[in-house]
């Protein structure tokens, strides 16, 4: 097993330097001259030969790239040309955002997914099965863009229910200190409860949009996971020895089907952080995605490069996890 | 690909596959028609006086922030949507499958490079790999559609190079190599035909995907740029203009139809899937 983590550790290392490099050229693409665009508009001819200099641009292309990997391997990501603030410090404020808000929408998936994975299972080709995987199929089918604003709307302005946007009322926000940045963790780490209302009634329409899509492919996989165990012999032993259904379904057939359905759950963490982009943009929830979006409108381009690879390393940190957890989970697994 | 009879039975036998297949055609072929039935120049028509009108029998969808009407951007919306979706995809699936059937095929260093290639563009979440390249490049039509088919190529890859897997090892390939035939051939033949099935059907879906991306690049203001119709650009210009939700006529159907395309497409593929690929 250890063995085995190395290798995959060690086959991380091409994946990453390939995110690195790709993001590199990218932005070397883009029109013009890279020192222009990231001095501004209204650089003066000194700053921008400064900030060519600086930049090493007048240094061969390898060297370059060498250079900005030794940067990014020291955390420097530059600084936003907008704010002047240092781009990882942005990061470190902004990622318990994202975070948050990607583990609420995969809460939320997890706990009507699986449930409804289970009972088309069951219910196979009846009509509760046909209207559970209709549903999932419109859960991939829906833009979540399109879906926030409806939210916002019904549940925002007609209704007045919950907040429209942001993650803490102004109000909450004035006297409220985080510790840790996850806010509803927090809140109730100060055992501050109207806080902790205001800050979960902001959280629930974007993390309800930003569901849709894993709570789909969750009750999709469960329902398939499931249709297999179910069709096993063992499950048609614990019944023909009367055990009783629920029993059957529980204890038997979905522990078993869980093995997929971690994967699945792990994977879609992954696409979340993706995902979040637009979900943060229509709630202006104050994470990556929507700050690597104003800095796409500013042609900010130091936040766009720290900010995308930070989420590619996320992300593939991430299904490296997923995979590893699930050696160790599958005891059948071997480690090659 | 085998277009047995009971392919095409199985694909019968598929309520979403008939549905599918209807939404579809009807999609198409609205998007075909549009100049004929609703001839319209979007450019010249701009009026502040018609703005922000609700739905009416002279506007059945109402009209938008700049005063057009929202049923013939909507409808021409579906022509910009079925354009990028169709040629992204089959862009990324061209690449895709020449790529995945090489790196099958001859495995040894094709096969670690583009491995290499596959794992870099599914480390990045697609939407933000789009975002990118359309940043970089400046967005506009083409930009979109090279986005959205750059992020479908690791799918096909990894798609075809598994089937291709399979199949090279097989008696029949064993046999045209013994009998002297080229890799060409050999890939022309038989292996190209037996791996069309699944790729059709992921195709299909695909489609959905693109559009729900390439209306996600137009949500973010990275889409086709004006005056193209586009139905994501339409949702970014309500949300930005601030009427989104005063004039939600102007968000809903909008986002119903990129919803009915998508819809159409997953259906679709489902059908396919019964047909062509019953085993899973």
């Amino acid at each position: 097993m250890g063995q085995y983590i190395l290798k995959r550790l060690l086959g991380l290392v091409p994946v990453l330097l390939g995110i690195t490099l790709a993001v590199f050229l990218l932005l070397r693409f883009i029109p013009g001259d890279p020192a222009i665009v990231l001095a501004g508009e209204r650089a003066t001819p000194d700053q921008i030969a400064a900030l060519r200099e600086q930049l090493g641009l007048n240094k061969p292309l390898l060297f370059q790239y060498f250079a900005f990997l030794g940067n990014l391997l020291k955390l420097n990501f530059g600084n936003s040309l907008i704010s002047g603030i240092p781009v990882i410090d942005e990061i470190r404020t902004r990622w318990t955002a994202t975070f948050e808000l990607a583990i609420a929408a995969m809460l939320i998936a997890i706990t009507i997914g699986i449930p409804a994975g289970v009972m088309a299972a069951v219910r196979k080709n009846r009509w509760l099965d046909q209207v559970l995987m209709a549903g999932s199929l419109l859960g991939v089918s829906i833009p979540v863009y399109w879906l926030g604003l409806l939210l916002v709307y019904l549940f925002a302005v007609t209704l007045n229910w919950l907040p429209p946007s942001g993650r803490i009322g102004i109000e909450s926000g004035l006297n409220f200190q985080p510790i840790t940045g996850f806010y509803v963790l927090d809140s109730l780490l100060r055992l501050n409860l109207p806080v902790f209302s205001d800050v979960v009634s902001h959280l629930v329409l974007p993390a309800l949009t930003l569901s849709t899509i894993p709570f789909a492919i969750v009750a999709r996989i469960t329902r398939s996971a499931m249709l297999d165990v179910l069709n096993q012999d063992y499950i048609r032993t614990a019944k023909a020895k009367g055990v009783p259904d629920r029993l059957v379904i529980f204890r038997h057939a979905l522990k078993n089907a869980l093995l997929p359905i971690n994967t699945t759950i792990g994977l879609q963490f992954g696409t979340l952080l993706g995902g979040a982009i637009l979900t943060e943009t229509i709630f202006s929830w104050s994470g990556i995605g929507s700050w690597i979006y104003d800095g796409i409108l500013a042609r900010d381009y130091p936040v766009v490069q720290g900010g995308v690879v930070f989420i590619a390393v996320v992300f593939v940190v991430i299904n490296l996890l997923v995979d590893l957890s699930y050696a160790w989970v599958d005891p059948r697994i071997q480690y090659r | 690909m085998e277009l047995q009879p009971q392919a095409i039975q199985r694909f019968r036998k598929s309520l979403s596959g008939k549905i599918g297949l209807g939404l579809t055609i009807a999609l198409v072929l609205l998007a075909l028609l549009a100049p004929l039935l609703r001839p319209y120049n979007l450019a010249a028509d701009q009026s502040y006086v018609t703005r922000l009108i609700a739905p009416s029998a002279a506007h059945p969808f109402g009209t938008d922030g700049l005063g057009r009407d929202l049923l013939t951007l909507v409808w021409y919306g579906i022509r910009t949507s079925l354009l990028i979706s169709l040629v992204s995809v089959g862009f990324g699936t061209g690449i895709g499958l020449v790529l995945g059937l090489m790196a099958g095929y001859f495995r040894g260093w094709l096969d670690t490079i583009v491995g290499w290639l596959t794992d870099i563009l599914l480390a990045f979440p697609s939407i933000l790999l789009a975002i990118v390249i359309v940043t970089v490049t400046s967005p506009s039509l083409q930009s979109v559609i090279i986005a959205v088919g750059i992020v479908q190529i690791p799918i096909y890859i990894r798609l075809t190079r598994s089937v291709v897997l399979s199949l090279r090892e097989q008696e029949f390939v064993q046999a045209a190599k013994a009998l002297g035939a080229t890799p060409f051939w050999i890939i022309w033949r038989h292996i190209l035909p037996a791996s069309l099935s699944p790729l059709v059907v992921q195709a299909t879906l695909s489609i959905g995907t693109a559009t729900l991306e390439a209306a996600g690049l137009g949500f973010l203001g990275l889409g086709a740029q004006p005056p193209t119709p586009e139905l994501g650009t339409m949702l970014a210009d309500a949300f930005k203009g601030g009427y989104a939700l005063s004039a939600p006529w102007t968000t809903i159907f909008p986002g119903l139809v990129i919803t009915l395309i998508v819809l159409a497409f997953n259906l679709l593929g489902d059908g396919l899937r019964d047909g062509l690929d019953p085993r899973s």
